[in-house]
């Protein structure tokens, strides 16, 4: 009887390093230390010269300088080459007036999509899905989100996500459902009962004594 | 966007890196404030140039060559 043998790839998962690259781009050859002290968003898009993954770039684009604000970079990737890459950016600038202004890697050896577990293969063999990699400014995973080939993403979350992530690093707070910049936030949970008395007395927004928030 | 052309010779922004080497600025953060270039994108450029000797790297001090110097 033949044996199958399945090589067992492992995902990368939030709080780890995230895999190093060096790659090929539309910018030139990058590597994942170019971006240290930044953060970034990874992200891969199933094919160039596709409708939903057009609508994300010219989306993409537009949230560009809010990002950068953040200090925060793009980074695109699809399994298509650099010339690929550059024709469809600038066939997007030519019809809609909007210019691509991050690189996207040319991912032909599948190298990096492999190891970031971008290729699911019960939606395709040979494209990525929509993936996000918010990494941080050591390098750490901090959120990885995935949607279908047919759901176009939204930038909104994307934004609110960095936010939420900035706020939690700088105020050592946590961030409620459908939270935005200006909301209270979530003090941390008291470890002893102790720190839950002394919680109730604190003056914070309090349920109870294990969810309290404050503003900021 | 690379900061050397495929006939060896700086881009525009190999040019704007090497200007602002050229103005004393000499680390990866200096540059990238100093030409408006992205953080990223000044230390891609860096190794490319370094690689065509027309930069120099001691650490993370970068120096414009007499090559570079020809060239802007």
């Amino acid at each position: 009887m033949e044996e199958v043998k399945e090589k067992v790839i492992s995902i990368p998962r939030i709080g780890e390093p995230a895999p190093d690259f060096e790659v090929v781009t539309s910018h030139g050859v990058l590597k994942l230390e170019d971006y240290k002290g930044s953060w970034l968003v990874l992200f891969s898009h199933p094919a160039d010269f596709t409708p939903v993954c057009t609508t994300e770039f010219i989306a993409f684009s537009e949230i560009y300088p809010e990002l950068q604000k953040r200090g925060t970079e793009l980074l695109g990737l699809s399994i298509d080459s650099v010339s690929s890459h550059i024709a469809w950016a600038r066939n997007i600038e030519e019809k809609t007036g909007v210019k691509i202004p991050f690189p996207i890697i040319a991912d032909l050896s599948k190298e990096v999509s492999t190891s970031y577990g971008m290729i699911h293969p019960e939606q395709s063999k040979t494209e990525t899905v929509r993936c996000v990699f918010i990494i941080d400014d050591k390098q750490i995973i901090r959120t990885i989100l995935y949607y279908p080939l047919t759901t176009g993403r939204n930038m909104q979350e994307i934004l609110r996500i960095i936010d939420a992530l900035q706020t939690t690093d700088q105020y050592k707070v946590a961030t409620p459902a459908n939270w935005k910049p200006g909301d209270m936030v979530v003090v941390p949970s008291p470890n002893t009962q102790e720190m839950a008395e002394e919680r109730v007395k604190q003056g914070y927004d309090c349920v109870d004594w294990y969810l309290c928030k404050k503003k900021l | 966007m690379a900061c050397i052309g495929s006939d060896g010779k700086p881009t525009i922004s190999g040019i704007k890196v090497l200007r602002t080497l050229d103005s004393g600025h000499n680390n990866p953060e200096e540059i990238a404030k100093g030409s408006g270039l992205p953080l990223f994108r000044v230390r891609s450029g860096l190794r490319q140039m370094v690689e065509a000797s027309l930069v120099s790297r001691n650490d993370d001090i970068y120096t414009i060559t007499a090559k570079g110097k020809s060239l802007i």
